[in-house]
């Protein structure tokens, strides 16, 4: 799992069995993380100065992920999807994941219907945002919390 | 691995919506990893993905290391006429792959 | 960490009391039964399962003659759909001249020498995955058939042996987990019954796809022991015993796991 360092790193410069059972001497790694504060950024940049309306959209990601490799997610926006009013984009933004940007989808009319899926990497148990950007302007959004468990065994490879 | 597995029905009716998804072969290595030796991978990550019908870009997604490996995307499109729909992933170190389907619209 | 700590506590302090006992036959269940709804529909579909993109080239490998001898698999086996049916589900097979069991993997590299004249396929490259997981699906849905008999039978013991072997600097036997401690969480997974099922599997620890091997090495060296090298007799053996112990069950290559 790419984005844990500090779980990675225990295993790999400490040689293993202490770190990897928290037994003797710890070797600190600090990890990288984004923060709360840097998502706010991200969507910012993203929104300007517009304001974001909780509602329209649905983010649908599993509670609990076996394995924050590889989660869910899908996200659908209630819209016509008519050349009058449809959605323009839906953006996905993770609390504390190393960078908050995860992805972008540009829609537009031809879409039919506002509802894309993909896999991403959660690096820990965060609050994962998706905001979608519809054609009149306005921003909305929705918020799941999900909870990350790691793989019993790690390996060497 | 097989490049790419994309997913399009290969007949529709005008005005139906219909599913495409898409899987492609890519490690999306973050460039957070740490080697053996301590020392950082570098990035090595699918940037870009563009799906045009009949030459007319009717999706993008723009992807961040946050994307799994063998990145899976599910979109819809409405079809409209009978043609090919072309999809091409770009990103680091000149990936480039491009794929189509026919789709035939009743 | 604190709770896997704990967890390793409690399974010491209970293994040292009785004996390990085999899962009853009609208890036993995939590693698919422990996944979430999410994974188990990513398994489900093929248009949406990345160990698919394995499985498409296999195929393309399956057709492509190589080596001296210039042959595909194909140029002898014909469709696999048809041929390859049931085949992964028999292994590891009693090879008469190798005068043991071999496991799929030896059997493709067997014919790569003997009869394509080609160099063996190295152990979880990306060519062998795709052929053993190309293989492997056309036994989807077969029950595990794996022969015991008079000449596979030592092999069987000793893998069954290794399975109830303490073994590692953590002095934990595979049945420790797998056959006492099934379906309880360690570090946020539940134990499966470990049937082989499913390979090779597309792990999403791995965001790969990865043969029974790798994750039986893996399992030992998460109990801190030496991993038996890969094709190493110790594993075979072992793999031998799992498939006898899950015989009956029905494959679902390749698998989805966590």
């Amino acid at each position: 799992m790419a984005e844990h360092p500090s779980r990675r790193e225990f295993l790999r410069v400490a040689g293993g069995v202490a770190a990897g059972l928290g037994l003797g001497a710890v070797i600190t790694v600090t990890p990288a993380r984004a923060t709360p504060a840097a998502m706010q950024e991200a969507i910012r940049k993203v929104v300007g100065a517009s304001k974001v309306s909780p509602g329209r959209v649905k983010l649908e990601m599993p509670p609990l992920s076996e394995n924050g490799n590889t989660v869910p997610l899908t996200v659908s926006v209630e819209s016509p999807m008519t050349a009058a009013d449809y959605v323009k984009a839906i953006h996905v933004f993770t609390e504390l994941n190393p960078q908050p940007d995860v992805v972008s989808f540009r829609l537009g009319p031809r879409a039919g219907r506002a509802r894309v899926a993909t896999r991403i990497r959660l690096a820990t148990t965060q609050t994962v945002v998706a905001v979608s950007e519809l054609s009149d302007g306005s921003f909305w959004s929705d918020t799941v919390a999900v909870v990350v468990t790691l793989a019993a065994c790690l390996e060497d490879a | 691995m097989a490049g790419a597995l994309i997913n399009v029905p290969e007949r529709a009716k005008r005005g139906e919506i219909v599913e495409i998804k898409t899987l492609i072969s890519h490690p999306m290595e973050t460039g957070y990893r740490r080697n053996q030796s301590g020392a950082r991978v570098e990035r090595d990550i699918i940037r870009l993905f563009v799906a045009t019908y009949n030459g007319t870009e009717i999706f993008r997604a723009e992807l961040h290391p946050a994307i799994t490996a063998n990145p899976f995307i599910v979109f819809s499109t409405v079809a409209t006429e009978s043609g090919t729909l072309t999809f091409k992933w770009t990103g680091d170190n000149a990936f480039s792959v491009t794929e189509s389907a026919s789709i035939t619209v009743d | 960490m604190t709770p896997l700590r704990g967890l390793w506590a409690v399974i010491l302090l209970t293994a040292t009391a009785a004996f390990a006992a085999e899962i009853p036959r009609a208890e036993r269940r995939s590693g698919y039964d422990f996944m979430s709804r999410e994974t188990r529909a990513m398994q489900d579909d093929d248009t949406a399962n990345p160990a698919m993109l394995w499985v498409l080239e296999g195929e393309a490998l399956w057709r492509r003659q190589v080596g001296a001898a210039g042959r595909a698999c194909a140029d002898c086996h014909g469709d696999a759909r048809t041929t390859m049916k049931g085949v992964a589900a028999r292994h590891p097979a009693f090879d008469a001249a190798r005068g043991r069991p071999v496991t799929l993997e030896q059997r493709i590299n067997g014919c790569r020498a003997e009869r394509q004249q080609a160099p063996p396929l190295a152990y979880e490259s990306r060519e062998l995955l795709a052929l053993t997981a190309y293989v492997a699906r056309q036994s989807r849905g077969l029950p595990i058939d794996v022969t015991i008999d008079a000449r596979t039978q030592p092999f069987v013991d000793a893998g069954r042996a290794t399975f109830y072997r303490r073994q590692g600097q953590l002095n934990l036997a595979c049945s420790q987990c797998h056959d006492d401690n099934w379906g309880r969480q360690l570090a946020g997974n539940a134990i499966p019954q470990a049937h082989p099922t499913g390979y090779p599997i597309y792990r999403l620890e791995w965001q790969g796809v990865g043969s029974l091997e790798r994750r039986l090495r893996g399992c030992l060296v998460g109990i801190r022991a030496e991993p038996y090298e890969f094709g190493a007799a110790d594993l075979v053996d072992l793999e031998l015993y799992l498939m006898s112990r899950a015989a009956g069950m029905k494959m679902d290559a390749p698998a989805i796991r966590p």
